[in-house]
Formats: structure tokens, sequence, C-alpha cells
């Protein structure tokens, strides 16, 4: 039972890791809240589904499809939004706005073009086998996901610790004006952040509708709330805050549903959150002088 | 007559909400104004919106005496939680109210013993008409454009430009703070009741997060440098899907097409787009 209770902590932990981490990135270097994530999530959610329903995608095609979508829209994002934005100068609360008015576009339009009813994968294209771990039985789908979101995980921080667009990128995270300085194009860094972030949001997307099998317009609403919360506790602005922030709600969860019961879940959740945020302000995790990203 | 009695009919409920949704952007005014980004509006005007209504249902309290009490008790939970809230600033203000609104979300759903649960609370007397929502805005734009001008108004927009330089200017920074944010508290509770006065029917999913982030776009919207900024605000962002009814299913889509449009043009909100307008249209004095 309580190895149960683990694994489902795991997999779900990794995926709220896994979108906080983008939420966090498009913070951490672009300074922006940015409320249209969880749009961006529920929309890789339908591209994955569409590739699946209508072209026969296998998953892990379907899960390309996803990925290049999701990324596709941050890259617009930050073309037609941040950027004009940034140029003008404007006041650090109008991108954050602006992605209110992102997200109820993309949801209304995919209510509109899919319907607002819950659509499913086929099952044919789930594996449906399970293994069994030391005693544990965990579904094949669910190793997949797991392995997924941490070999994504993985790569995010090999390439921001490696390579040489990482450094220039966290350079760009403590001050845009030095990197620029330095010889960063900055702007295009800019762009590739949104598109990383929403690349990894869109993932998230992907493995939570498969994980529920569940895809709906409204899927991203409740991801945000987790989102922030993740991000809050780890450190805005903090990748290393995010991931563990990511697994300690998805611990947090499993393990109040199992042994507290499920109505007071959030409650539990957003006080102990309010509370951390009055006592520690720069996160669980964070240290006074933080670092981003 | 009985044209203006079925446009009323039609378009009644339509023009009250105009009036409680310019409240709620002028109680999120208040904070802007003074630079904190607070988003805890919705659950004060829930809390407001239950308080009264429960007064009026189970105690049948006149409509009066409700709207006190709906407005001061989230004042009153605001200046509670106020003093350890606001010595964060920033993102993280917005994130702890926003996690202070969820959790009085979900603690009015599972009362259900007292405020009836996710089935809400029904069946609320019809009191609020339009010549109480009318007062009601009339008076508070008043106090808060007198507000602006007075020594109060000059202290917002001072720590709005430089908490610090304010603070050695002499001026109780954090006693500002505490008087706007519970100001805006009791405000946006005082919309909550007379809101729940006239829509007969509350449940705790209307104050959520969507809520906050309307309130927000309306008071960004606007402009936070006056407070003419958020009667616009307000008054856009509940027209705008009635202007655009004709569009049918994909309405919300240029709704958000429309609230973006504004950011990208003005992004510091219409009313300082008016305002810089009219006055470039003036000659200058220097030549």
């Amino acid at each position: 039972m309580l190895a149960q209770q683990f694994v489902n902590a795991i997999s779900l932990g990794g995926v709220y890791a896994l979108f906080a981490l983008g939420f966090t990135l498009v913070f951490g270097v672009l300074n922006v809240v940015n409320l249209a994530h969880g749009a961006v999530f529920m929309l890789g959610a339908y591209a994955a589904l569409q590739a699946a329903l209508s072209f026969h995608a296998s998953l892990p095609v379907a899960l390309l499809v996803a990925i290049g979508c999701s990324a596709g829209v941050g890259w617009l994002l930050d073309k037609l939004i941040f950027a004009p934005l940034r140029s003008r100068q404007a006041p650090h609360l109008a991108p954050m706005v602006a992605t209110i008015g992102v997200a109820i576009v993309l949801t209304s339009l995919v209510e509109g073009f899919f319907g607002p009813e819950n659509l499913r994968f086929p099952s044919e294209i789930l594996p449906a086998a399970t293994v069994n771990l030391a005693g544990v039985r965990v579904t094949w789908l669910e190793l997949q996901i797991v392995s997924l979101a941490f070999l994504l995980m993985a790569v995010l921080f090999w390439g921001l610790k490696r390579t040489r667009d990482g450094r220039a990128l966290r350079g760009l995270a403590e001050s845009p004006k030095a990197a620029a300085l330095m010889g960063v194009n900055v702007e295009a860094l800019f762009r590739s952040t949104s598109a990383i972030a929403s690349l990894l949001g869109g993932a998230a997307g992907v493995l939570i509708a498969l994980y529920t099998n569940a895809v709906f317009p409204h899927m991203g609403q409740p991801m945000l709330h987790k989102g922030i919360a993740v991000v809050i506790l780890g450190g805005m602005g903090d990748i290393r805050g995010a991931l563990l922030g990511g697994f300690f709600l998805g611990f947090a969860e499993v393990f109040s549903v199992a042994y507290i019961g499920s109505t007071m879940r959030d409650a539990v959740a957003f006080g102990l959150l309010f509370i951390a945020l009055l006592l520690r302000p720069e996160g669980l995790f964070g240290r006074a002088a933080q670092r981003r990203a | 007559m009985e044209w203006l009695e079925s446009t009323w009919a039609i378009y009644g409920t339509l023009v009250l909400s105009l009036g409680t949704n310019v409240l709620l952007a002028l109680s999120i005014y208040l904070t802007l104004a003074c630079g904190m980004l607070t988003v805890a509006n919705a659950a004060f005007m829930g809390i407001g919106a239950y308080t009264a209504g429960l007064l009026t249902v189970t105690a049948g309290m006149p409509f009066l005496l409700a709207l006190f009490f709906g407005s001061l008790l989230p004042g009153l939970i605001a200046l509670l939680i106020g003093p350890p809230t606001l010595r964060l600033s920033g993102v993280y203000l917005a994130m702890a109210t926003l996690a202070f609104g969820e959790v009085v979300r979900i603690l009015i759903l599972n009362a259900e013993g007292i405020t009836g649960g996710a089935l809400g609370l029904n069946g609320i007397p019809q009191f609020a008409g339009w010549f109480d929502v009318a007062l009601a805005v009339g008076l508070v734009l008043y106090v808060l454009l007198r507000l602006s001008r007075s020594r109060i108004g000059r202290a917002m927009r001072a720590i709005s430009q430089d908490e610090l330089a304010t603070e050695l200017m002499g001026l109780n920074v954090r006693a500002y703070k505490l008087f706007v944010f519970v100001s805006g508290g009791a405000l946006a509770g005082l919309a909550g009741a007379l809101n729940a006065h006239f829509t007969f029917f509350i449940s705790p999913n209307e104050y959520g997060f969507e809520r906050a982030v309307e309130i927000l776009a309306m008071g960004v919207l606007g402009g936070t440098g006056s407070p003419w900024g958020a009667v616009i605000g307000g008054a856009l962002i509940t027209l705008l899907p009635e202007l655009l009814r004709g569009l049918g299913h994909y309405r919300p889509v240029i709704n958000g097409v429309i609230l973006i449009g504004i950011i990208l043009y003005s992004p510091r909100g219409i009313w300082d787009l008016l305002r810089t307008r009219r006055r470039s249209l003036r000659p200058s004095p220097v030549q």
C-alpha cells in the first residue's frame, strides 16, 4: 500500500515538476508570470490526441507532435506579445494581463473546435501491460510517464549547466543588460526560452492526459494553480526549487488523499503554501540571495 | 413605459453587474495605485456576499445592515491577515493573496452546514435595485476621487514610485499599505454583498481564481493612474462580452484578442492613453 502510494506520488510529482519548470523558466528569464501556461498545457494534450485520433499516430509520434505544437505556441507568444511589450518598456503587470487574454483565446478556440466534452485516447495505443517492481505493480504506461518526465528534466538541466546557450541563459536571468554586453543575442534567447518553457508545459499536458486519460478544454486551470503553488514553494524563478516543489506537491497530494481524505486536500495544500510564504518568502528551498535559473 | 420595462427585464442585471464590477475594479485600484499586486479581492467579495446573504436569508436582517456587515467582515479579515502578508512584495504578495483566496473558496465549499457547500446559497431576496448600486458607486467614486487628491493619495503614488524614499520622507508606509488593503477588502465585500442581492443565488466557485484574474484585468486594463481608469476597466470587461454577443460560439476569442490588443497598444491602461492624448492636443506652454 505504502509503496504503491509512493509510485503514484513520484509519477504525479514528476509531471507537476515538468509543468512548473516551464512556468518558472519564463518567470526567471523573461520576468513574466505566464498565466497562459495552463492553456499551453491543454493545447499539448489536444495536439497529441488529434495526432492519435485523426492520423493514427503512435504514442511517441503523438508526443512529438504535441511538443512541436506547444513549442511553436511559445515562440509565437514571445514574438507577438512579450517582445513588443519589452520594446515598449511596459510595466511588469502588462504581460501578465496579456497572457490572461491568451489563455482565454486558446481555451475558447479549443472548446469551439473540439467541444466542451471529455475526450479520451484510443485504448489500443495505450500500453496495458503491468510490471512487477519489487512487489509493486506498476503499469507500463506509468513507467513510461515517469521516465519521460525525468528524461526531459535531465536534458533541461544538462543543457542549462553544460551548453553555451545554457550558460548564456543563466547569465540572461541574472542581468539582461550584462548578457547583451557579453555579446549574447538576448532577443533570440528570450524567444527560445519561451519556446522551451511551452514545450515543457505541452509535454506535461500529454503526460497528464495519458495518466488520467481525460482531455478537456479547461484542464489547464487546476494545473496552473498547482504550478503556481509548486513554484512558490520552490522559490519563483528557481529551477531546482521547481523540481523539488513538484515532487513535494505530488507527495503531499497523494498522501493526504490516502490518509486524510480528498475534500480538504487543496485547502491543506494552499494553507501550507500561505504559511510557507509568510515564513519563507524566498521559497522553501531558496536562499536569501537566490540565484535564478 | 412598457418599452422601458421590457428593456430593464433584459438588461437590468447587466446594469447592476456593471455597477458591482466597477466597485470591484475600484477595490483593486486602491492597492494597485499603491504599487501592491494583491489578488485577494475575489475572496473578500465572496466573504462579503456570503455574510450579507446569510444575514438576510437566515437571520432576516434588514438589507442596509446586512450590507454593512458584508463589508465589515472582509475588512476585519483584511486587517487580520494584512500585517504579516504585506511584508511581502511583488509577485510573492500576489501569490500569497492568491493562496489565501483559494483557502477561502475551499473553506466556503466545505462548510456545508453554514454555506450550503457546492450547492450554493439559494433564494437570496432581491433587495438591491439600481438606486442602491448607483448610490454605492457614486459615493465610493466620490470618496476615492477626493482621496486621490489628498495627502493619502499623494502618499499612495509616492509609495508606488519608490517605497524606500517614501519611508525616508517620514511617511508610515506600512500604515498606508494596510489602510488601502483593508479598505480595498471592505469595498470588494460591499460589491459582493450588493451582487448577492440581485443574482438570487451564489456559489463558492464564483469567487475563485477566474474571478480574481478578471478583477485584476479590470484594474490593469483601465489603468491605475486615477479611479476613472478603474471605472473604464470595469465597464469594458462587463460590456465587452455583451457587445460581442452576435459572434456566438467564438465570442470569448474576440474578447481575449481585444484584451491583448489593448495591453499591447497601451500597456499602462486606457486612462493613461486618454490622458496623454488630451495633453498632447493642448499647446505646450513653452512655445
